[in-house]
């Protein structure tokens, strides 16, 4: 299955836009993610070849959709998901 | 998601962000303290400045620039400055000079030297960034306001989660005899990733 993170050379990009945010983290809550992140990974929760997995099998739509720390998000949840609650999905 | 959110928006995201931290505390997993820690040690230690001392050294110190170039993991350790990150990395240090311009990419994701630049520009994230710097990188770094003369080579690596770049910038005219203090404010977070010349 092609997944949608290989973007090396893919044509129909346009202009990249070059400005700078102020600060490193948009929202507070990417920060919160960002940091969510490094402790269960610290934790051994999974490693950081499954987290970069659980991001790249995102649906295309999903990840072309989604912004950075969302697909963070969205991998974290992913990954944390209990069995009694992934029954219910 | 019903459509009816803006799930890009902060409220949303938040309340997402809530739900699980209150999922993972109460497995024991996170605590709302150990979140704030990390954010705050890492907002201290990851800073640009890192990058900016050891290009001010490189550029001072001849033996350092070569250590730099061939084990760039222990030159870096000399000056105290913690690479870590998740897992080991390897870090390769690239020289630009007459002939040769290094910009650095991610195109699968977004690795970057981050204890060394601090936390990566969204550009850098960017689905435009990653597709285009490798197929045509003259004119990304025109969109950066980088013009090369047409001889110049670009080389363009492409980071892995357990390899990162970092550019060495070519020391610019005029700033013979400045000590390493000032050295280190004319280099800039962008010099380092190479879309700009210092």
């Amino acid at each position: 299955m092609e997944r949608p993170h290989d973007l090396g050379g893919k044509p129909g990009f346009g202009a990249i836009d070059v400005a700078e945010a102020a600060e490193p983290f948009h929202n507070e809550w990417e920060a919160r993610v960002f940091a969510i992140n490094r402790l269960l990974l610290a934790a051994g929760r999974y490693t950081l070849d499954e987290f970069r997995d659980a991001i790249e099998r995102l649906e295309p739509h999903v990840y072309a959709d989604a912004s950075y720390y969302e697909r963070w998000l969205l991998a974290i949840e992913g990954m944390t998901v209990e069995p009694a609650s992934e029954a219910e999905r | 998601m019903s459509g009816v959110h803006d799930h890009h928006g902060s409220a949303e995201m938040t309340r997402r962000v809530d739900a699980l931290v209150a999922r993972l505390a109460h497995r024991g997993l996170v605590t709302d303290a150990a979140i704030a820690e990390t954010i705050e040690s890492f907002l201290t230690h990851a800073k640009p400045s890192n990058g900016f001392r050891i290009v001010a050294r490189a550029w001072s110190d001849d033996a350092f620039r070569a250590r730099l170039l061939d084990d760039a993991n222990a030159a870096v350790a000399e000056l105290g400055i913690d690479l870590s990150h998740w897992a080991p990395v390897t870090l390769r240090v690239v020289e630009n000079t007459a002939d040769v311009h290094n910009m650095i990419v991610c195109t699968l994701c977004s690795c970057y030297p981050i204890a060394l630049l601090g936390p990566s520009p969204a550009w850098y994230k960017s689905a435009e960034y990653r597709a285009r710097a490798v197929s045509e990188p003259r004119a990304v770094l025109a969109e950066f306001g980088v013009e090369l003369p047409e001889r110049t080579r670009i080389r363009v690596w492409d980071s892995t989660s357990e390899m990162r770049y970092l550019v060495l910038p070519r020391r610019p005219a005029g700033s013979d005899g400045l000590d390493e203090q000032r050295l280190a404010t004319l280099v800039t977070r962008n010099g380092l990733i190479g879309t700009a010349l210092v």
